[in-house]
């Protein structure tokens, strides 16, 4: 039993030492690459949101291969270090620690979504180094934390939940002259809770009326229960918080069953996958708030949308355009910085102004959100047809 | 009145689902008593089955559900021979934590190479929807219900008319007996699981055209209610997992449509709970009294 016990001891030293060996190793290159600037690049690449993660990457990788094919930040070339949090918030964390403590990183991009991002906020707080998200809308928790303090090291691209929820509210009551509306809601998500909370106070506050709220959990396959109880009612909206997965198999079943209202959501159903769930005839109707539209005619906008194109071969979707104007805008606060201390860095974050992006042009807010429009979407037969811009309060 | 029976409609969709895959995890446990947690996964592997054969092969609904359920009828018994034979001496504690392990490696090994986002099923069939009295019935639910339908008749038939239903039976009452009658109980276990499998992948590929959306994980949920559906039917009883899964199926979207949403597993799991307190054998099942 002893001697058991002897063998299995020596071999956890002996895999010890080669995996403190093996971290060794990783070390030295990050010494070696001074000649870089460093930034970390933590996406969800794999798992059940690697739609997104996938898309800001390809739009922050375009970024960098023009900043540094341009000659790099006053002649220095930007080097990403890119990893797969897989979906997983305790991953994204185990990785922005490995990024901030051993690669050595002057920023952190990512990861897109707000769950996985907060999850990061912790340790770019402790280790003093600043992280953006071009994607993390959730309105609580991200750039300011429950006491009402700013994060000091955590900044955003985009604006937040509420300002869709109301945008969405305000284009029912106004563009669509909706005077009663249905919620159907992920209930299993932060998003779509501050979606929804948002819609409802500004749609009510409208005279407006809810007739109905329905509730789902990510994976639900079956709608055909909810979609029926709320066929019953008579209502000229639906609002529909949730992410492209489930949205899709509402969208569909709801077509089927014959309901035809118009069904809103917000950036959540940016995804090709919508149409695939959905099926372009069930796709009328449809509006959702975004970041960006392809149809915005802005030479700054075309000209990104003909890169991009060039380079990847298909359209980009509303987070290519955010990866690309994180990319831009982490490459111009370096700039801006003079040098790649995350110190200085940070503070050429929070004073941006009058940022020019694909996604629109910010400033940063005192609590370190960006203050730009939104846009609304309308789909026909699937394809985006018709935008109109939101701009904030 | 319309709502009442477009939910009941919506309902025995969804159960005639419950009930194929239910049929597997009965038939295995009427024959060896084991619980085969690996069966809702079996359901997911039928479903990419078809998949592949609809979008790379181009083929039509008949064959790709076809090839579905060949395919995974020949898993199912693989399974068997190599998860489950060579423990058939032991307890049965062991045999089922083996399943649970078969269960999570076919899930991560499926996420391994499709990966774990969703996929859309190409539609293969008609988006033509009936109305009968306000109550809107599509093709692909006619498709789901019929296709259970005939499914459970052949079911019924190789159970009931054929040697090897017979051996089957046999097999299910008492293996020590039925093998000294001359009954390869080896291969009989090997063709209940390649039957039942059949069924889990037919379910699959129904699913997947019905909801149009299949990931490796699929079959963790569907198969826990199919576990219910069989063990509200009465474990072990053929005629009881159909008509336990499709209660499940209508229980659960007349608890969406008239309750909460929200409380619609919750509801499902609570009868679980239920069941096993106040009749333990199910509908259908048989009450054996132990002799000592």
């Amino acid at each position: 039993m002893k001697k058991v016990l002897l063998v299995l001891l020596t071999l956890v030293f002996a895999v010890g030492l080669m995996t403190g060996c093996g971290g060794n190793d990783t070390d030295e290159p990050a010494g070696a690459d001074a000649a870089g600037i460093k930034i970390g690049v933590n996406y969800e690449l794999s798992g059940d949101l690697a739609s997104y993660g996938e898309a800001s990457v390809d739009g922050i990788k375009m970024a960098f291969d023009e900043i540094n094919a341009a000659g790099g930040i006053n002649g220095t070339p930007i080097v990403p270090v890119i990893v797969d949090n897989r979906s997983d918030p305790a991953e994204a964390t185990s990785l922005a620690t490995r990024l901030m403590t051993k690669e050595d990183v002057v920023a952190c991009l990512g990861p897109a979504t707000s769950g996985s991002f907060m999850a990061t906020i912790p340790v770019a707080m402790a280790n003093k180094i600043p992280i953006i998200s071009a994607s993390a809308t959730a309105d609580e928790g991200v750039t300011v934390d429950k006491n009402g303090n700013v994060n000091e090291y955590v900044f955003r691209l985009c604006f937040n939940d509420s300002f869709q929820g109301v945008t969405m509210a305000n284009f029912a009551t106004n563009n669509l002259g909706a005077k009663k509306a249905v919620i159907i809601q992920d209930k299993s998500s932060d998003y779509a809770a501050g979606l929804a909370k948002n819609f409802k106070e500004t749609f009510t506050a409208a005279g407006g009326e809810i007739v109905a709220e329905e509730g789902y959990v990510a994976k639900d396959k079956d709608f055909n229960a909810i979609l029926t109880n709320i066929k019953g009612k008579e209502f000229d909206v639906i609002f529909l918080p949730g992410y492209y997965s489930e949205a899709g198999l509402v969208i569909k079943q709801a077509r089927a069953l014959g309901i035809t209202a118009p069904v809103l959501g917000a950036d959540g159903f940016d995804s090709p996958v919508l149409l695939q769930l959905a099926g372009a005839e069930a796709l009328n109707n449809v509006y959702f708030s975004n970041h960006y539209s392809s149809l915005d005619q802005d030479p700054l906008v075309q000209n990104f949308i003909t890169a991009f194109n060039e380079k990847y071969g298909r359209d980009p979707n509303a987070f290519n355009a955010l990866g690309y104007d994180l990319g831009k805008f982490i490459a111009d606060a370096v700039k801006r910085a003079g040098s790649a201390n995350p110190e200085a860095i940070k503070d050429a974050l929070a004073g941006t102004e009058n940022f020019v992006g694909v996604t629109g042009s910010f400033s940063m807010g005192a609590d370190h959100n960006p203050i730009k429009s939104a846009v609304v979407i309308g789909l026909k037969d699937g394809v985006q047809s018709t935008s109109v811009k939101v701009e904030p309060k | 009145m319309e709502q009442f029976l477009q939910q009941v409609v919506n309902g025995i969709s969804l159960g005639s689902i419950y009930a194929l895959i239910a049929l597997g995890y009965t038939m295995v446990y009427g024959i060896i008593k084991l619980i085969n947690f690996a069966h809702g996964d079996v359901y997911m592997i039928g479903a990419y089955i078809g998949f592949a054969a609809i979008t790379y092969a181009k083929l039509g609904f008949f064959p790709a559900l076809l090839i579905s359920m060949i395919l995974c009828a020949i898993l199912g018994v693989v399974i068997e021979r190599i998860a489950y034979k060579p423990l058939r001496n032991s307890t049965r504690i062991a045999v089922l934590i083996t399943a649970i392990g078969v269960s999570l490696f076919l899930e991560y090994v499926m996420m391994f190479f499709v990966g774990a986002e969703v996929r859309s099923y190409p539609n293969v069939l008609s988006n033509y929807t009936l109305h009968l009295h306000g109550v809107v019935i599509n093709m692909q639910q006619i498709y789901i219900i019929v296709t259970a339908i005939a499914l459970m008749v052949l079911l019924q038939f190789i159970v009931h008319k054929t040697k090897t239903g017979k051996a089957m039976r046999a097999v299910s009452i008492d293996q020590d007996a039925a093998q000294l009658m001359g009954i390869n109980a080896d291969s009989t276990i090997s063709y209940t699981f390649a039957i039942g499998s059949a069924f889990a992948g037919a379910a699959g590929v129904l699913v997947g055209i019905y909801y149009n959306s299949i990931d490796p994980l699929m079959g963790i949920m569907p198969g826990l209610k199919a576990f219910v559906a069989a063990v509200f039917g009465g474990i072990g009883s053929i005629p009881g997992a159909m008509i336990g899964g499709l209660g499940i199926g209508i229980m659960e979207t007349l608890v969406s449509g008239y309750g909460n949403s929200m409380y619609r597993d919750a509801f499902v799991f609570l009868f679980l709970i239920l069941i096993l307190i106040l009749k333990p054998t199910g509908l259908m099942g048989k009450n054996i009294r132990e002799k000592v």
